[in-house]
């Protein structure tokens, strides 16, 4: 279907009167997605508004950044001050910890570069022939570009790995029983994966879920689709996304992730940890791996765990309470002073409900 | 962040390409993704991480044949 008439008002409009129609038979329904950019879309298009009174459409634990956990981000900073040069995507440097920034590292002297994807990351590792080390966050659609980054066997380069995967995320989701009715799947992550993995959780927790793309007819569209389901009360896994989603995912990009990730159990922050919801590198690629090939540097390194003051992000990740709802929310906490990772990065759900003004 | 808008590769040298966007151009790797020249491609983090297919949309899903009818029909 044509992209325009994803975004055509009159077509949005039609879709809100679906709903609302099968609305009418359903309980209170809550809709969970997982993706910073489907939450962007949601609030920037105010697509909540739409939505009959019995439709909620809440944020779980999307963004990467805001689950990194604090410890890694430390570490950087550990290995940031110990002279070696660090890459990151923008959206990490200013997210705090108990012990400060990477921005505040940044500003002490510490070599911290922003880049926009890898491949830079690796073009200063070649001009500098300096040590660098790369920070490896994101889910299954940043992570294969990891991968070609490990088997290309640079020098004087490494990875952090924090990549975290998502069918594994919504099984601990489904599993806590957070009372979520439909699941939006997230559309890039799908690219990659393809839509089998999610049918084990739909299957164990008769749990509805539809994989969407990014415009705002997709998830109206998706959340039709959704009500469909459980109005006839199937549990399947549907494609919305057709156009940038096979059956399958990305073949070349699941085999480079096997070759070099493997899975792990590893922490989310402000979640507990998650049965093998990490990624990471292969034994094979040790000299890769910026916890062997700095391991000497990294055997000072003592992390302290702090709770995260009265910032809410936890619930907020778990898409029981609104950014409205934390009494830190635009008093003391915004982008420019954020208390918790959700207000910094551009996918966390406070600095969305933040710039667009609502929850 | 995801883009969500598909660019088009207009050139392609190994693993690298460039990718059109309304004519704003990019350089991208196409280390994931098996395309030429004309094929649309969803790009993340400066890598190509899919083709866009017009056919497997055009399918389509039966959704979207009644949201199209009743468009039309009124
Ligand atoms: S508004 Fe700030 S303090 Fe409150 S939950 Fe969001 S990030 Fe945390």
């Amino acid at each position: 279907m044509e992209d325009k008439l994803r975004n055509d008002p009159h077509f949005i409009r039609l879709l809100a009167q679906k709903i609302h129609d099968l609305s009418e038979g359903l309980e209170k329904i809550k809709i969970m997605h997982v993706c910073g950019t489907h939450e962007h879309t949601i609030v920037a298009s105010g697509l909540r508004s739409l939505l009959p009174k019995n439709i909620f459409l809440v944020s779980g634990p999307g963004c990467p950044v805001c689950i990194t956990p604090q410890k890694d981000i430390e570490r950087m900073i550990f290995l940031a001050e110990h002279g070696l040069t660090i890459t990151t995507f923008g959206d990490m440097l200013n997210i705090p910890t108990t012990s400060g920034s990477l921005a505040d590292a940044k500003a002490r002297g510490a070599d911290i570069r922003v880049v926009y994807g890898i491949s830079n990351a690796l073009a200063i590792a070649k001009k500098e022939e300096k040590e660098v080390v790369h920070f490896g966050i994101g889910f299954e659609t940043t992570v294969p570009t990891s991968s070609v980054a490990l088997l290309s066997e640079p020098d004087n380069f490494s990875i952090l790995s924090v990549h975290r995967t998502i069918p594994e995320a919504l099984e601990f989701l489904m599993k806590n029983d957070l009372k979520v009715d439909g699941l939006i799947d997230p559309g890039h992550v799908s690219s990659i994966i393809g839509v089998r993995p999610y049918v084990p959780v739909s299957k164990k927790y008769k749990i509805s879920q539809v994989i969407s793309g990014f415009e705002p007819g997709d998830i109206m569209l998706s959340v039709y689709m959704l009500l469909c389901q459980i109005s006839e009360q199937r549990a399947d896994v549907e494609n919305e996304y057709v156009r940038a989603v096979r059956e399958n995912g990305n073949k070349k990009a699941k085999d480079m992730i096997n070759q070099t990730f493997e899975h792990v159990d590893a922490a989310w922050r402000a979640l507990p940890m998650i049965p093998s919801s990490g990624l990471a590198i292969r034994k094979r690629f040790e000299d890769w791996d910026a916890l062997c090939r700095h391991e000497d540097i990294l055997s000072d390194f003592v992390y302290e765990f702090k709770e995260d003051s009265a910032c809410r992000c936890k619930e907020i990740l778990l898409g029981v309470c609104s950014s409205e709802e934390c009494p830190l929310f635009r008093s003391v906490c915004t982008p420019d002073s954020p208390i918790g990772p959700c207000m910094v990065s551009a996918e966390g759900t406070c600095n969305i409900s933040y710039i667009y003004g609502q929850s | 962040m995801c883009l969500a808008i598909p660019g088009k590769i207009i050139k392609k040298h190994g693993s690298k390409g460039i990718v059109d966007y309304d004519g704003a151009q990019f350089e991208v790797r196409l280390d994931l993704v098996n395309v030429e020249v004309g094929d649309y491609v969803i790009v993340h983090t400066g890598f190509a991480i899919e083709k866009l297919s017009e056919e497997d949309a055009k399918e389509s899903i039966d959704i979207w044949r009644q949201i199209g009818e009743l468009q039309n029909g009124g």
